[in-house]
């Protein structure tokens, strides 16, 4: 397997996404999107802000660092690192969003 | 995977005695790196996951105290490392295809553009020592301890708590944001001494189509460290912006 060598092209356009989800995120971060939903506050800017967060570092592993062109083992090491991610967020939330459920001493 | 390689008659000074030829030795640096950046996500997942527990837990103090960091110096750093991403890419693409000036000009450039973002990142933490910002008693003489502004009082420098925040929350997000910020900042620092090391051996004409490895795996680390202020930008200077109007 050869090495692919990225196009000037696609590395300006990434770029150019980078700034534009930049300047995105800042313009949202001043508006107030969370809404009511039932009892619950729903806190829309976070969400917005972290989608767009996501996106760009989606773009920056998949073209910057060349892992759309790299080989399977790369996939698989990079997805590792979300899966354990996944696990630390989950397994301590776990704890944390449920305290208080049952009455002490139970 | 190998036949274009075996074909070589003779091997390149670069090429490991433990490598059959300088693809399989690429492919094997490119990986490790990986492995090692796997290391540091879940490194900086820890520090993420007290963010997100602390923030969930007070976020009105986290509003309050987000709202206080420069959003023109933070957007500002934003652009800077974005570009300095793309310088990065650049360099390694002009290695891959072996044009040596622009390749050098691109690492300059990364180089620089990394020493813009932590000349502006030392002026943000002037401000916020100023200010009597920095958490705990980590600086002799100034402990932890902000003025606030009281309701309606427009002030840059004093603190405008919202809602019921106190002070002792607010100085856990600038735990956070110090801890944080500074483990960047150190990163960048790092990052900065092996740009250096590479404009070094790039100015000696040492990198080249054959052999780019260190080119291109110490671009995966600066790479990485743009994603990580990438999550940092949003998530501590723009959390409370909404709010600032209440």
């Amino acid at each position: 397997m050869s090495e692919h060598i990225v196009p000037v092209r696609v590395y300006v356009t990434i770029f150019l996404v980078l700034l534009v989800g930049t300047v995105l995120t800042v313009a949202a971060a001043f508006q107030d999107f969370s809404f009511q939903f039932g009892t619950h506050e729903i806190p829309f800017n976070t969400i917005i802000a972290l989608t767009i967060a996501v996106t760009k570092a989606t773009f920056v592993v998949l073209y910057f660092m060349h892992v759309r062109y790299s080989s399977r083992l790369v996939w698989v090491i990079v997805t590792s690192a979300l899966f354990w991610m996944a696990i630390l967020f989950a397994l301590t939330f776990a704890d944390y969003w449920t305290r208080g459920w049952l009455p002490v001493g139970y | 995977m190998s036949h274009a390689a075996t074909q070589e008659t003779h091997s390149h000074p670069a090429l490991q005695h433990h490598f059959e030829n300088m693809e399989q030795q690429r492919e094997a640096g490119t990986l490790g790196m990986w492995v090692f950046l796997v290391t540091e996500i879940m490194f900086f997942g820890g520090m993420f996951l007290a963010y997100t527990l602390y923030r969930g837990t007070y976020g009105a103090a986290f509003a309050s105290a987000s709202n206080h960091l420069d959003i023109k110096l933070g957007a500002f750093n934003t652009g800077v490392l974005i570009l300095s991403s793309f310088t990065m890419a650049m360099a390694v693409y002009f290695t891959q295809i072996g044009k040596s000036r622009p390749q050098i000009f691109c690492l300059l450039l990364t180089l620089i553009l990394g020493l813009t973002f932590l000349g502006v990142k030392a002026v943000e933490y002037k401000s916020k020592y100023d200010d009597s910002l920095v958490p705990g008693r980590l600086i002799p003489n100034r402990p932890f301890g902000p003025e606030v502004a009281h309701e309606g009082e427009l002030s840059e420098h004093k603190l405008h708590l919202l809602g019921n925040a106190t002070l002792k929350q607010v100085e856990l997000f600038y735990w956070i944001y110090f801890a944080m910020t500074g483990m960047h900042a150190l990163h960048m620092i790092i990052g900065a001494g092996l740009l250096t090391f590479l404009l070094i051996f790039s100015i000696k004409g040492r990198y080249g189509p054959e052999y780019h490895s260190p080119v291109e795996v110490i671009g995966l680390y600066w790479h990485f460290v743009d994603i990580v202020w990438i999550f940092l930008f949003p998530l501590l200077y723009l959390l409370g912006r909404h709010f600032e109007h209440m």
